[in-house]
């Protein structure tokens, strides 16, 4: 359970969001400059919110009337970014354990094949990033936030740097992810179609502000207003 | 094949033993001050910039004297690192490695710097998301994307600190065994009746090593580059 209730100031832009999700595929839906990627950077623990808090399965995250502000390493946060952000300097391999070293879990070779295989990027382990295509990027990056074992998974736009295609290759992933890997997620997106295929609730920002928290239906009440 | 005397060979490994002293002790201060200058905004960055690129475009031989001042027997910080820790620099090769390592250092920073500059920080939140703390972000993302430069920077300053001259002889002499380099070995053959054929040999040997010292660096560089862009 996320709950998230910040405040803050970005030279003429003002944020003040307040929402909270159970669990499932949150989806943060708005149109650019809606202030989607400040807030889940506020999540992640990437920007600190002038004022508010945001506690994660009941634990505060940030507190400002507390001074509690954990740091981003210690958030265990998986964070999928819109440009995948994968290690050059190391494999995909190398890239998928990152995580599990860095917070010094034990192996688990089960785990690790049940989403490398959920991926399809097995045959991928021994290249350079620099090598796979943008699909293929954006899996091993889901892959990597995966195997960190992370208490929620957070996803920037992880499609917005595909085309058509590729898009259309790699959604029904997030689909099995959804039903599958029993993380929850918040999902940023300001296509209401990709949403409406995985989102289990909606929080549609605007200007920094909710403009409405629902179902899948409200996608398509955005929808209208804005081609209004 | 070059037939070297001992005394020749004497001062090739000495010029080898500083030059490399001087790059590896350097390093670690380099690497600190590279990623402040690329990383951080404080008061007297300017300062601080222009201090470690002084021994560059100032005369050598105002570097060494400055040296001698400071970090001689009576000089404040000889002074004190010699009655604390035992350590003395004056006329030993321990302060000629000094020397070299002040004249390498804006040349290890340069190329340093500029590598953690081009490093998408990005990475490094990336990083921090997957659990890593600020030191293992430094080790496991900043250190292995800026290794080129890191190359570059210690290959420079090995080569400075092996041709260093004006800076060495001001503050450590010429003493044949101790403080008589390549460099300094050579100016005493010019400058001695006969001396031609020894000091031609030391130009050889000069030459070899920074030939070998350039090749490895561009080796160890092109290795690190294919790492990144391919299998």
């Amino acid at each position: 359970m996320l709950s998230l209730d910040v405040e803050k100031r970005l030279g003429d832009f003002f944020i003040s969001v307040r929402f909270e999700s159970a669990g499932g595929v949150t989806a943060l839906f708005g149109a650019s400059g809606a202030g989607k990627t400040t807030l889940v950077n506020m999540i992640a623990g990437l920007i600190t919110p002038d004022r508010g808090r945001i506690t994660l399965d009941g634990a505060a995250l940030f507190e400002s009337s507390a001074g509690i502000n954990v740091p981003v390493h210690r958030r265990g946060i998986g964070y999928v970014f819109q440009e995948g952000r994968l290690f050059p300097h190391l494999t995909v391999a190398g890239n998928l354990d990152y995580g599990r070293r860095m917070r010094a879990l034990p192996r688990d070779p089960v785990e690790t094949g049940r989403i490398v295989h959920l991926l399809d990027i097995g045959h991928l382990v021994d290249r350079r990033p620099g090598k796979l295509s943008g699909g293929e990027r954006q899996r091993v990056a889901v892959g990597r936030a995966l195997l960190m074992r992370p208490r929620l998974l957070l996803l920037d736009e992880p499609l917005a740097s595909l085309d058509e295609t590729r898009k259309r290759e790699i959604l029904p992933y997030f689909e099995k992810l959804r039903d599958e890997a029993r993380v929850p997620m918040v999902y940023v997106s300001h296509n209401a179609g990709e949403l409406a295929r995985l989102a289990t609730s909606v929080v549609w920002l605007d200007g920094g502000r909710v403009a409405g928290v629902g179902g899948v239906e409200l996608l398509a009440a955005a929808r209208e207003k804005e081609t209004v | 094949m070059i037939e070297l005397s001992p005394d020749e060979w004497v001062a090739v490994r000495l010029s080898l033993r500083i030059a490399l002293v001087a790059t590896i002790v350097a390093l670690p201060f380099g690497l600190a001050v590279a990623w402040l200058l690329a990383r951080k905004h404080f008061y007297g960055k300017a300062l601080l910039d222009g201090l470690i690129h002084l021994p560059l475009v100032l005369p050598p031989v105002v570097t060494g004297y400055l040296l001698l001042i400071s970090f001689g027997r009576r000089g404040p910080i000889g002074a004190f690192l010699a009655d604390y820790f035992g350590l003395v620099f004056s006329f030993r090769w321990t302060g000629a490695a000094l020397a070299c390592g002040v004249m390498g250092f804006p040349l290890l920073v340069r190329p340093l710097r500029l590598a953690i500059e081009a490093i998408d920080r990005k990475l490094e939140d990336a990083a921090a998301t997957l659990g890593a703390d600020r030191l293992w972000v430094f080790l496991s993302v900043t250190l292995p994307l800026a290794f080129p430069g890191l190359i570059a920077g210690m290959v420079l300053c090995f080569a400075k600190a092996l041709g260093e001259f004006g800076a060495t002889i001001t503050f450590v002499s010429n003493i044949p065994g101790e403080t008589q380099t390549i460099s300094a070995a050579i100016y005493t053959f010019t400058q001695t009746p006969g001396g031609d054929a020894a000091a031609g040999r030391l130009v050889l040997v000069a030459i070899l090593i920074s030939l070998a010292a350039l090749i490895a660096a561009e080796w160890l560089a092109r290795r690190a580059g294919m790492r990144f862009h391919g299998e």
